[in-house]
């Protein structure tokens, strides 16, 4: 009989010194939906992630996996949880199908290796030492050794920071094919295509607060319109200029200008030029809005920096 | 760039120690082994009162008189003396002709014993196994890889796992951590069973240096030995966050080990005073029991000091290790 919440926060703070990395956080994941921590580098993503794996102790706040605390029922956790840090150098002269037996040899219960290489697509490396793997492989590699006790909650921090787009592809597959086996997922990344993908709902975080909380489609949306205009003028152009043109929702400053939240693009562009047309446009584009633009929206600042 | 690399070399504690810290700590060591001199007084070891009294007035010379010819000789093989006069007719003189001391002190107690011109005497170099330099610096030798293989070849590793982030990895899975460590130091006593014979055998076939005692007890010594030095090794590795600093904690804890507990030169050459100190070093209760074994052939009950010492020694650094350990 699971619980409703797989995973479960209230007001987790982590402490140090007089940096709070995490600064008050209430969070709860679903049994079987594949949660998000979007924000940017420093933001407290791996120190909240660390401390749902038992890896980290709280300052104070309250903890719930599974039902369960860490402080009373560690060792039941541990076979439960499937876990990728954000960095981990596995043995280098242990063999992919060494490795994968040694993680396995630690849990009562769990999936065969051969099942979990085939899932990872590394059937053909198996007898390869891991130093000689690829950056993606090895990726693949730690996640196979999460995978491999067949756990109720996969943990991943940055599964795929610094991959190639075929290997993050082979990766996101991996979770998917986790996910439809009605297991949790709790997934930390900056990278947007990457949570609207993969996950159900997302929450975004910043200096250790949730600052947005919903699917990636609910927050999108709470921007007011799903098409972003950013241009540049030559002579001066303040961002309130631009905000009472229909079909323009929202108008801010930009690096270099302004960007638009707009919902309708072929009302809001003729608007949009027609205002600015003396002061000399040196640039115009438009793309679909994302989950980029939300923290942009929230914070003032860009996500990956 | 000069500035640079001088802020980067002290940034490195290290290589600092390296420079300036071992030179002065070995030079201190040494200093204290080979103290009064020059002209350094070469150890002698006589069996008569008679010739001890006429040995004794020479300034070069360190006398000390030995009751039991076993003894004496003893004293010659662990290299405290450098050489034994056995009282005539005629005087005899035991000694070592590999070794510089010995060819020198037979020398100086000669011109001391008859200062006009030499009457008989005999000369009775001891090249037998078992009583040359070769015979005692073997074992110490032996000693020496059992600490060195043990301190790195645990503390290192584990420190190592510990900065790549495994050894989180590791406990973050439900793996027994008593289990973990008891591996390291289990692969340890392992590997000693093709160790030993290896080093044993290269002894044997090079110097015929030999294994007076019983082999399965030399074996078991050797494997305390290990555990010992294994469990040292996991406790210098318990808190360290990188390697700079378990380099450093494996140096400062061998260092000691390597000048005071007899490797080289037995460890009467050092003060009476550091001598209970000597004692307690691991590596000099494990050498002495190496030697008690493989020269003088003793039980089980000749070796009962340093194998309790050393079984202490592997039970309590374990048991600190597994408590202080860092897995994060
Ligand atoms: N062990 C630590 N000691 C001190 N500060 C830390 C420690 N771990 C993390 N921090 C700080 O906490 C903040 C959050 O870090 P982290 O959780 O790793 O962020 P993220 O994973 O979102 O990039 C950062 O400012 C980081 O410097
Ligand atoms: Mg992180």
């Amino acid at each position: 009989m699971a619980p409703a919440a797989a995973l479960r926060c209230e007001k987790l703070v982590k402490q140090y010194g007089p940096l709070a990395a995490v600064d008050g956080l209430d969070l709860e994941v679903r049994t079987g939906e594949c949660f998000g921590l979007l924000g940017p580098n420093g933001a407290g993503k791996t120190t909240t992630v660390e401390i749902f794996e038992g890896l980290n102790d709280p300052s104070s706040g309250l903890v719930e996996v599974l039902g369960l605390r860490w402080s009373s029922d560690a060792h039941a956790l541990r076979q439960r949880l499937g876990i990728s840090l954000q960095e981990t150098h596995l043995p280098d002269r242990l063999t992919v199908e060494e490795t994968l037996r040694l993680f396995r040899s630690f849990y009562v219960q769990g999936r065969p290796v051969e099942e979990v290489l085939a899932l990872v697509e590394l059937l053909d490396k198996r007898a390869t030492w891991t130093e000689k793997l690829s950056g993606g492989q090895k990726q693949r590699l730690a996640v196979a050794c999460a995978l491999v006790s067949d756990p109720e909650v996969l943990f991943l921090d940055e599964p795929t920071t610094g991959l190639d787009p075929q290997s993050r592809r082979q990766l996101w597959d991996v979770v998917l094919g986790f996910k439809a086996r009605g297991r949790t997922v709790l997934l930390t990344t900056h990278y947007m295509d990457e949570a609207e993908r993969l996950c159900d709902r997302v929450a975004v975080v910043d200096k250790g607060k949730v600052i947005a909380l919903g699917t990636p489609q609910e927050l999108i949306e709470g921007l007011g319109g799903h098409e972003i205009v950013e241009l540049a003028t030559q002579q001066p152009l303040e961002a309130a200029e631009l905000a009472d043109l229909p079909g323009v929702r929202g108008a801010r400053r930009s690096a270099d200008g302004v960007a638009l939240t707009v919902d309708q693009l072929h009302v809001a562009l003729p608007a949009v030029l027609a205002r600015v047309g003396q002061r000399g446009l040196t640039r115009l584009s438009t793309h679909r809005a994302t989950l980029e633009d939300v923290f942009v929206q929230l914070t003032g600042r860009k996500l990956r920096e | 760039m000069t500035l640079t690399r001088l802020r980067l070399f002290f940034r490195e504690p290290g290589a600092v120690f390296w420079t300036f810290g071992f030179p002065l700590l070995l030079t201190v060591a040494l200093g204290a082994a080979f103290r009064n001199r020059p002209p350094e007084p070469v150890a002698v070891g006589v069996e008569s009162a008679q010739l001890f009294e006429t040995l004794q007035r020479d300034e070069g010379l360190r006398v000390q008189l030995f009751l039991e010819d076993a003894d004496a000789r003893r004293a010659l093989r662990t290299a405290k003396v450098g050489l034994v006069v056995l009282p005539g007719p005629p005087i005899t003189y035991l000694f070592d002709p590999t070794r510089p001391e010995s060819r020198l002190a037979r020398a100086l107690a000669d011109a001391a014993l008859h200062p006009r011109g030499p009457p008989a005497t005999v000369d009775l170099p001891v090249t037998a196994p078992g009583s040359r330099y070769v015979d005692f610096l073997i074992p110490g030798l032996i000693g020496m890889n059992i600490m060195s293989s043990g301190m790195w070849g645990i503390g290192y590793v584990v420190v190592e796992m510990r900065t790549r982030k495994l050894l989180k990895r590791l406990v973050a899975t439900p793996m027994s951590r008593a289990q973990f460590l008891t591996s390291f130091v289990m692969m340890r006593a392992l590997f000693l069973f093709l160790e030993l014979p290896v080093l044993l055998g290269f002894g044997w076939l090079t110097f015929r240096v030999g294994v007076a005692g019983s082999l399965p007890l030399l074996l078991g010594v050797a494997v305390l030995g290990a555990l010992a030095f294994s469990g040292l090794g996991l406790l210098v590795a318990s808190r360290a966050q990188n390697t700079q600093t378990v380099t450093g904690l494996i140096n400062l804890v061998m260092l000691p080990m390597f000048v005071g507990s007899g490797v080289f030169f037995s460890t009467a050459r050092f003060p009476e005073a550091a001598q209970p100190f000597l004692r307690l070093l691991p590596l000099t209760a494990l050498n002495d029991a190496m030697r008690a074994i493989m020269i003088d052939g003793a039980g089980p009950s000749g070796v009962l000091g340093p194998v309790a010492l050393l079984a202490g020694i592997a039970a309590i650094s374990f048991a600190l290790a597994l408590r202080f350990f860092r897995w994060r």
